[in-house]
């Protein structure tokens, strides 16, 4: 039986992780190597490794964290943040990474998702959408945009770029779809209001994209309960919950989030060995 | 010591089933020359990109590969490297592949997700096969394809797996071996399977 996946991503900063993660037995919270590690033990599925560093060095950081994580860690991952062109992904597949995700720099040129899926295969290349609510009047016209019906109101979702800073005007269901005739070989769908604020998965954003591709679509941004990645995965219709804070900050482990699961019907891995 | 020739033929990430391999004692090369595989022990064919610019890719070795094969030197392919032992494909238009194997790659039904991307179980066939020992029943795994092989002949089949369809996960003929899925990152599963190959190779 296929399975729900559980995903812990990581954001790092020059090499060093950048909200610690509070596993008891871990000697160095700050080295996304040990995270790997730990995570790996605990029964994640997979993880995603997201580098936030703005400066120019970052790449050569980027490759040797990468590397070190692909020496250890036995479950796929997938890494993001800078990845701008045809040599930026091979270098992080070459050192080990087996997926990577784009965001700004395939809302910049749709055409890299075309290009990379061609050359390294869809399996390897996410498309990263951050998305943001933009409610509407009830009465006006929609004009092209997909209005989806909230608790909080009519509205569409926007595409924002450059770490969220920046708004597209791009409807965030019609870009997915672009996505995947692109070739992208899954979706990692955060939402910008719901992100970090521990308050759920944005649902109905995370419904529409998955009703509209035919893709996996990985759910990001505001888990905070058990009950929130339960939502995500049933009435959102995600493949996979990203998780962060929920499992950094020691709330949850990895296996009571997959007992949760279990115990109320979801296929989920354990690991039996 | 045991060395295994890993066949590269495009892009991609070769380093994790090196690893893998070497984890459990192997010595491993990643190559693209005829004489490194005609020397080595046993070949494995990864699965790197699409199936018709994989059998471009591999034209110049082609002929060469297909030899080793018949010869009987144990061989693992994975993923695209297991259904390159086919006939043929329908992976953008139709594709001759190695024909080794008889039967036709086609793509997983219209109603499930695809790529069949994350974890799903083996249903175990055949248990008396050297590359499923000590694997369970309903063992996890890590997928991601979005076609897979109709394998004519039972008897080929090891393993099963159901996504939209209940397809070959696991196949051997012989000294061939094949997995749909990626046992470099099926984590101990995965490993205890690269670890049977290695010690058929070696003939433990």
């Amino acid at each position: 039986m296929s399975v729900k996946r559980i995903v812990p991503c990581l954001d790092f900063n020059k090499g060093r992780v950048v909200k610690g993660v509070k596993f008891v037995n871990l000697r160095d919270a700050g080295d996304p190597v040990e995270c790997a590690i730990a995570y790996d033990e605990a029964g994640a599925d997979e993880m995603v490794f997201l580098d936030v560093t703005a400066s120019h060095e970052r790449r050569g950081i980027m490759k040797d964290v990468v590397k070190k994580i692909a020496d250890v860690i036995s479950i796929p991952f997938t890494v993001g943040g800078g990845l701008h062109t045809i040599d930026d992904i091979n270098s992080m597949l070459t050192v080990g990474a087996d997926k990577v995700s784009m965001g700004t720099a395939a809302v910049n040129n749709p055409n890299i998702i075309k290009e990379a899926s061609e050359i390294f295969g869809s399996q390897c290349i996410v498309s990263a959408i951050d998305g943001k609510r933009i409610y509407v009047d009830p009465e006006s016209k929609p004009g092209d945009r997909i209005i989806v019906q909230t608790e909080e109101g009519p509205c569409w979702f926007e595409v924002w770029i450059y770490g969220g800073r920046k708004p597209t005007g791009i409807d965030a269901v019609k870009f997915a779809k672009k996505a995947e005739e692109l070739g992208a070989g899954e979706i990692l769908l955060t939402s910008m209001d719901r992100d970090g604020t521990q308050m759920g998965y944005d649902i109905p954003l995370t419904r529409t994209i998955s009703e509209n591709v035919n893709l996996p679509v990985v759910a990001s941004g505001g888990a905070g309960t058990l009950e929130h990645i339960y939502e995500g995965l049933t009435t959102g219709k995600a493949d996979a919950a990203l998780i962060a804070s929920i499992a950094h900050f020691g709330i949850y482990t990895i296996s009571e989030i997959k007992e949760y699961l279990r115990d109320k019907g979801i296929p989920v891995r354990f690991k039996k060995e | 010591m045991t060395t295994l020739c890993i066949i590269d033929y495009g892009a991609g990430n070769l380093k994790s089933i090196k690893r893998g391999l070497e984890k459990v004692g192997a010595k491993v090369e990643i190559t693209h020359s005829i004489k490194i595989m005609q020397n080595a022990d046993g070949i494995i064919l990864p699965g790197v990109g699409a199936f018709g610019d994989a059998m471009k890719n591999l034209s110049p070795i082609k002929k060469d590969l297909i030899e080793q094969i018949k010869q009987g030197k144990p061989f693992l392919g994975v993923c695209l490297g297991y259904q390159l032992l086919f006939s043929e494909s329908t992976e953008g238009g139709i594709h001759t592949g190695l024909d080794i194997l008889k039967g036709r790659v086609v793509k997983l039904p219209n109603d499930v997700k695809i790529p069949h991307m994350g974890w799903n179980t083996l249903k175990i066939i055949q248990k008396n096969i050297s590359l499923v020992e000590d694997i369970k029943d309903d063992a996890y795994v890590y997928f991601v394809h979005s076609y897979y092989p109709k394998v004519l002949k039972n008897d080929f089949i090891i393993a099963t797996t159901n996504y939209g369809v209940e397809f070959a996960s696991i196949i051997a003929k012989e000294h061939i071996f094949a997995t749909q899925f990626h046992p470099e990152k099926s984590g101990k599963t995965g490993l205890k399977i690269l670890d049977n190959f290695v010690k058929l190779v070696k003939g433990i």
